[in-house]
């Protein structure tokens, strides 16, 4: 220890010398070198002391950080933000869009679309993941039985994909060098490709197909809860003041006794733990016994929001996580669905192209539908992240759902004809129209 | 530091807290929750006696943005300085009818069977009295705007604003800070706006906090439009005018915010 100071020592006795050289660069890589030399230093040092604790460790003294203390549920991870417990949606660029995925204890909103398609199909496989992952399944409707919606759910791809990934990106990136006919300006070549389709670095959730159903073996190996709401109400009710309305209460204490029941709020014992995925359906939809979809005044404003403040009530006590689909479309009070939204903790709204103009629009010609992230969760910090761009628009491939960040389409027609422009410059103009949601007046800059 | 901005912009420091001020907090495509952080982590701080009402959050919640900032609630809870209620804790029993029904329970409104607000008011009467060590006392609550949701109407929360005012604010010479959200479109007439406009009136202090006009962006969260009331004279805000407004953006960051002229954002420049 003394001998490596005194080298130390030594070397910054030198240093004025150094510092006083005309040229920086060598400066600069100087004083790296001087700090990979007192790291590398004091690094030695730390490991003698350990070898003289420990004489058989020899390895490195650089170790893995691990959590030991928590057991960890399958289909979990802690998020990297914030460390919060997170859990993927089965769909894994949707996880990206909202922050590496949903938190335990957390309510994801969905605003449906108009013929309710895209996001039931987000419900699926909402409720694939889960059984993919062995999670406690609850699912609530009050529409279609939930046996069929279950048995419905799309076939989980258990091959290794992203090795797959790599190994064509690899074959591509061979071919283009093979090929070499092509040259790029050079100040463009050094760029990194564009890519569209979201995805985050390490691999969380599954990928499905969306053409086959799961196996039945598959999904009875795991629990699962339902709620059917003609099959539970009772044949009369009994009128006692409440601000929430029968059919609600009735789903929010089948939701309190299977927390209960399954020790989800944690009396379970540490090594039985797992989560409860909970799929509601059409929450607000008149087949609820609501009329918010109806009124403009409905009788029962407030009994939803009671609801969601209920569950989100249970939620933060308990290891589960929601994924709640209200037809907002319908929804005549917007008051109201500003609430809705403000009680969730992760809202998103799908606005598909079926049946409005946009369809044949070109410039929407690869994508189905816009998505529109209305509200990021606030947890356990003050600053709550948002996306890094809000023009988001999804597309259902032939197997797969994916959401992929908006952009123009390239123009491959050999000459560009006037008409053509005038088209791009229109849907460009719409363009930041539909993007541009959130602003409201275009009076004034902000600044 | 802590937002040391936010102290030195509303002249605010632990050292010197205003008597008698109601502090109004709102916001629109935005959210302010920031600053019921920043306010409970001061008072604590400034060793006053703060009850909170947590309406929204859990306790873990805000304890773990409060240890962020340098303030342990769990610490201050146990010493008595912060009475802390956590109003999704007991909710669900409440909501469900389960239990005997009494009015001890601050969120027995939640039942039905009681229109009004007396039983949260009797909380808050018996949690900031007899401050003892710790003075003066401060009420803060996130959010009222969240009793609209839970089917209380906008009477009976003015009716229990008042009463908090009343007796925090005169008779303690306290401090209140209340946050309310409100919706996107502002000429709806009823519930958040309504709320919102009442309790303008009534403030001393009113921060509201606004997304950007022009949309979403990275680097600036939204604009703040501070306004001091007129306090009687020589009573004025660090400015020196009387009934003063500012308008200025921010930027919230992972341990505090920080506020600027609009258009001097690093952004910007």
């Amino acid at each position: 220890m003394l001998a490596e100071s005194g080298i130390l020592l030594s070397v910054r006795s030198g240093s004025p010398f150094l510092i006083g050289s005309p040229e920086r660069s060598d400066v600069s890589l100087l004083v790296k070198v001087l700090m990979n030399m007192a790291m590398s230093v004091s690094n030695t040092g730390e490991r003698r002391s350990q070898q003289n604790t420990r004489p058989a460790c020899n390895t490195t003294s650089f170790q893995k950080k691990s959590r030991s203390k928590l057991v960890s549920i399958p289909g979990t991870r802690p998020s990297v933000q914030n460390g919060q417990l997170i859990v993927s949606t089965g769909v894994t660029s949707l996880d990206y869009v909202i922050g590496g995925g949903l938190a335990v204890g957390t309510l994801l909103l969905v605003e449906e679309d108009k013929y309710d398609s895209y996001s039931r199909m987000l419900l699926k496989y909402f409720l694939a993941e889960g059984v993919v992952c062995g999670h406690h399944v609850f699912l609530g409707s009050a529409r279609d039985p939930p046996d069929e919606i279950m048995q419905d759910l799309p076939a989980p791809i258990l091959d290794d994909i992203p090795s797959n990934a790599v190994n064509m990106g690899q074959v591509t990136a061979c071919d283009s060098e093979d090929q070499g006919s092509m040259k790029i300006a050079w100040r463009y070549q050094n760029l990194p490709k564009v890519q569209t389709a979201l995805a985050s670095s390490s691999r969380f959730g599954h990928y499905y197909d969306a053409s086959k159903t799961m196996a039945r073996e598959l999904r009875e190996a795991v629990k699962c809860s339902t709620f059917f709401l003609p099959h539970e109400l009772p044949a009369e009710s009994h009128a006692e003041p409440s601000p929430i309305s029968e059919a609600y209460r009735l789903l929010l204490r089948s939701i309190q006794e299977l927390i209960r029941q399954e020790g989800f709020d944690g009396t379970a014992p540490q090594k039985s733990r797992n989560i409860l995925r909970i799929g509601l359906h059409s929450l607000g939809s008149p087949l609820w016994a609501d009329d918010i979809c109806c009124e403009e005044k409905p009788t029962q404003a407030s009994s939803l929001t009671s609801f969601l403040y209920g569950l989100r009530a249970l939620l933060r006590s308990s290891l589960c996580t929601c994924m709640v689909t209200v037809p907002s479309h319908l929804i005549q009070n917007r008051a109201i669905m500003d609430r809705v939204t403000r009680l969730c903790d992760t809202a998103i709204a799908l606005e598909s192209f079926r049946g409005s103009e946009r369809e044949t629009n070109p410039l929407y010609k690869d994508y189905h539908g816009l998505l529109h992230v209305k509200q990021t969760p606030h947890l356990n910090c003050l600053v709550c992240e948002a996306p890094d761009t809000k023009d988001l628009a999804f597309k259902l491939k032939r197997k797969q759902f994916s959401i992929e960040r908006l952009h123009l389409p390239p123009d491959l027609s050999d000459t560009v004809s006037r008409s053509s422009k005038a088209d791009v410059a229109e849907s460009a103009r719409l363009l930041s129209s539909a993007c541009g949601g959130l602003a409201t007046s275009n009076k004034h800059l902000d600044f | 530091m802590m937002l040391p901005d936010l102290g030195s912009l509303l002249g605010f420091s632990t050292e010197k807290i205003e008597k008698g001020d109601f502090i109004l907090l709102s916001d629109r495509n935005a959210d302010a929750s920031f600053l019921i952080n920043h306010f409970l982590s001061l008072y604590l701080r400034a060793g006053c006696k703060v009850c909170f009402l947590g309406l929204v959050q859990s306790f873990s919640h805000y304890s773990a943005v409060a240890l962020r900032l340098g303030v342990n609630l769990v610490q201050a809870r146990e010493q008595g300085q912060l009475v802390f209620l956590e109003g999704l804790k007991d909710s669900v029993g409440q909501l469900l009818q389960q239990g005997p029904d009494s009015e001890a329970y601050p969120m027995g409104f939640l039942r039905g069977s009681q229109t009004d607000l007396r039983s949260l008011f009797r909380f808050v009467q018996r949690s900031v009295g007899g401050a003892g060590e710790w003075s003066p006392s401060i009420l803060l609550v996130d959010d009222l705007s969240v009793l609209l949701s839970l089917g209380v109407s906008v009477e009976a929360i003015l009716d229990f604003s008042h009463y908090c005012r009343t007796t925090v604010c005169h008779q303690l010479q306290g401090n209140m800070v209340m946050l309310v959200r409100v919706g996107e479109d502002e000429d709806d007439e009823e519930g958040p706006e309504l709320l919102l406009k009442a309790l303008t009136h009534q403030c001393s202090l009113a921060l509201s906090i606004q997304g950007l006009p022009t949309g979403y962006c990275r680097d600036i969260h939204g604009q703040v439009e501070v306004r001091w009331k007129e306090r009687g004279p020589g009573a004025a805000g660090p400015g020196g005018a009387l009934a003063q407004k500012k308008l200025l953006q921010y930027k919230v960051h992972d341990k505090g915010v920080s506020f600027f002229a609009r258009g001097t954002s690093s952004a910007v420049l």
